[in-house]
């Protein structure tokens, strides 16, 4: 039923080798436009090390990988320009006020001024912020900062938001709200690609993945995940896949 | 790239502690150097047993005394009073003159005087030793050698080129460049740039469209800029306030210099690539580049005067061909001519470090 839209992300036979060990094993996966995809799995999985090579910052050892119909191993420039990235650090600069944290990113990504200024206003407004666009990032609280930097991975409208550990250290109403963001990012027609640690925040994605080893265990829907391991939470779907595992 | 700069200097300004540590430590130190820490000797306290008390002893001790170096603290009358005399520690050094020394002086043509000094503190001891013989000698060429040819005294004299008098500061200045200019632009380069990956924006700029040498070339300018500007300040420092002067073109120092923060900033940014946190990167700076610096480039202690290993050791001390440069430019006058090898030196430093940096960054990315 997925198969009508558009795949974003194409992934083909993926194998990442360090030195003997192999951190990613023959990954073959899709996401689609628009989509909200989770990718789960331990510490040491092999996440963080799919990730860069989807985000063009290491190369796979052999494998096809596309990112918004660009290959990401011959023309790792072109794929940058079209994503956005926010980690849970939040990769924002405490002593500059969020107006330069935007000026700056917009920099990076090469936009006019006008357009920065423009940008800016939107997300500020969106985010009922007006007025604070000269306060220093290290007094804004955190729910707040998330957020900014949110809106600061997409200033430039990229295609996909990839999206590391984005919660990590936030309390439940403040990840609830910054789920909703997400949500509408997702409704607008980017493409949300989220690791996380947290269970609950996995049944709010469209489709997820479990890596465990290297490997893709498992892959699909929430429910078709549960269903499939006759289990009522993702917690114990993760747990289901890490003890077959062992 | 313009963004880079335009966010670095904001940064800069806006940590105030940055900025003390950039401006107020180059002021600090040339004014420690210059004012406290110095080699020179002014007023040092001493006495003389003349057991003679001619008119050529009294020349003599007049002769010290109006230079402003000596301070005749009393007259001993015997060698008993020697001892205690030191023990009371105001006395650096006495100058005992035999008896009947004028007298000597004319029959057998030589007599003794003695110089004991206060050797605790072996330096100043050495120096004194220098300025009181250097005055005798000087007498002894004027006033007792005039129109006799015998006996034949060989008379040793020192001529100090460069730096007549000796000033300290002369010896500190180019020192204190090297260090400085060394500490801020590498230090400074792998903390911001450490900081950074500590943040976790250095993941967000290089996953950005950004190539990595433009990011660091954009982060590394703003400390170019103010590096320079703090040699400018101590240049300016040192002319007018201890009159260093610069004999040679002040364009070449400055283009030397320049040289010469480029391979600081590459060291830096080697550094940064070697440290995960600002205080490991702060560490790292100051035990491998700092005291290192400050002891094996000829800034404080003299080369020639190291054991071999220590000698080869300086050898890679990019401050010691640094202070060389300067040297020659501001106190010799002298041109490239004189000193392209230890500028092909710091070239080839920087040319290394560049592409060591290039190469752990790759491998770090990699990971």
């Amino acid at each position: 039923m997925n198969d009508s839209r558009e795949k974003i992300i194409e992934v083909y036979d993926l194998v990442k080798r360090f030195g003997h060990f192999e951190a990613n094993k023959h990954l073959t996966f899709d996401v689609y436009r628009g989509e909200i995809f989770g990718f789960l799995g331990a510490n040491g999985a092999g996440k963080t090390t799919a990730m860069k090579i989807l985000c063009g910052l290491s190369k796979p050892t052999s494998g096809s990988v596309k990112v918004a119909g660009v290959d990401v191993n011959r023309h790792p420039e072109a794929v940058k320009k079209r994503i956005g990235y926010m980690s849970q650090f939040f990769s924002l600069y405490n002593d500059l006020t969020v107006k330069e944290n935007f000026r700056f990113y917009g920099g990076v990504y090469g936009l006019g001024k006008k357009e920065i200024q423009q940008r800016t206003r939107y997300f500020l407004d969106k985010l009922n912020m007006q007025g604070y666009e000269s306060m220093l990032l290290r007094n804004i609280p955190l729910g707040w900062k998330q957020k900014l930097a949110f809106s600061v991975a997409s200033i430039h409208r990229p295609d996909i938001i990839f999206l590391d550990e984005p919660t990590g250290g936030v309390d439940p109403i403040t990840r609830r709200q910054f789920w909703e963001m997400i949500y509408e990012a997702s409704e607008n027609g980017t493409t949300v690609f989220v690791t996380t640690h947290y269970m609950d925040e996995a049944e709010y994605c469209e489709r997820v993945s479990i890596m465990s080893e290297g490997e893709i265990k498992a892959l699909g829907r929430p429910r078709e995940l549960k269903d499939r391991y006759g289990v009522k939470n993702m917690n114990d779907v993760f747990l289901r896949i890490a003890r077959n595992v062992e | 790239m313009w963004a880079f700069v335009k966010k670095e200097f904001l940064y800069i300004f806006r940590d105030y502690r940055t900025m003390i540590i950039l401006f107020g430590m180059p002021l600090v130190q040339i004014m420690l150097f210059g004012f406290a820490i110095t080699n020179d000797i002014n007023n040092a306290h001493i006495a003389v047993l003349d057991n003679s008390k001619d008119v050529v002893t009294r020349e003599i001790t007049q002769k010290l005394l109006s230079s402003h170096y000596f301070i005749l603290d009393r007259y001993l009358k015997s060698y008993q009073e020697i001892k205690p005399a030191f023990r009371r520690g105001e006395i650096k050094e006495v100058v005992v003159f035999q008896n009947d020394f004028a007298k000597k002086i004319k029959t057998e043509g030589k007599a003794h005087i003695q110089l004991i000094l206060d050797a605790s503190d072996p330096n100043t001891a050495n120096i004194l030793d220098a300025y009181t013989k250097g005055i005798i000698n000087t007498y002894v060429f004027h006033n007792l050698l005039q129109g006799r040819k015998i006996p034949l005294h060989i008379n040793v004299q020192n001529t100090m080129l460069y730096n007549q008098e000796l000033k300290s500061v002369f010896m500190f200045v180019p020192g204190i460049i090297t260090v400085i200019l060394m500490l801020i632009s590498a230090m400074m380069t792998s903390i911001t740039i450490v900081r950074e990956k500590e943040l976790g924006t250095m993941e967000a700029l290089l996953v950005s469209p950004v190539k990595p040498a433009i990011i660091i070339i954009g982060k590394v300018i703003p400390y170019v800029v103010l590096s320079f500007i703090n040699l400018v300040i101590i240049l300016l420092l040192s002319q007018f306030v201890f009159g260093m002067p610069i004999r040679g073109s002040a364009p070449l120092l400055l283009a030397e210099s320049l040289l010469f923060l480029i391979m600081s900033l590459s060291l830096g940014i080697l550094i940064s690539t070697a440290s995960k946190t600002q205080q490991q990167a702060m560490m790292l700076s100051m035990f491998v580049l700092m005291l290192p610096t400050i002891l094996l480039s000829g800034f404080i202690f003299p080369i020639e005067n190291m054991p071999l290993a220590l000698r080869l050791l300086s050898d890679i001390m990019p401050g010691k061909w640094f202070i060389i440069i300067i040297k020659n430019i501001m106190l010799k006058g002298v041109g490239i001519a004189y000193f392209w090898k230890e500028t092909l030196i710091i070239l080839g430093m920087t040319i290394a470090f560049v592409v060591m940096s290039i190469k752990r960054f790759n491998i770090r990315l990699d990971e």
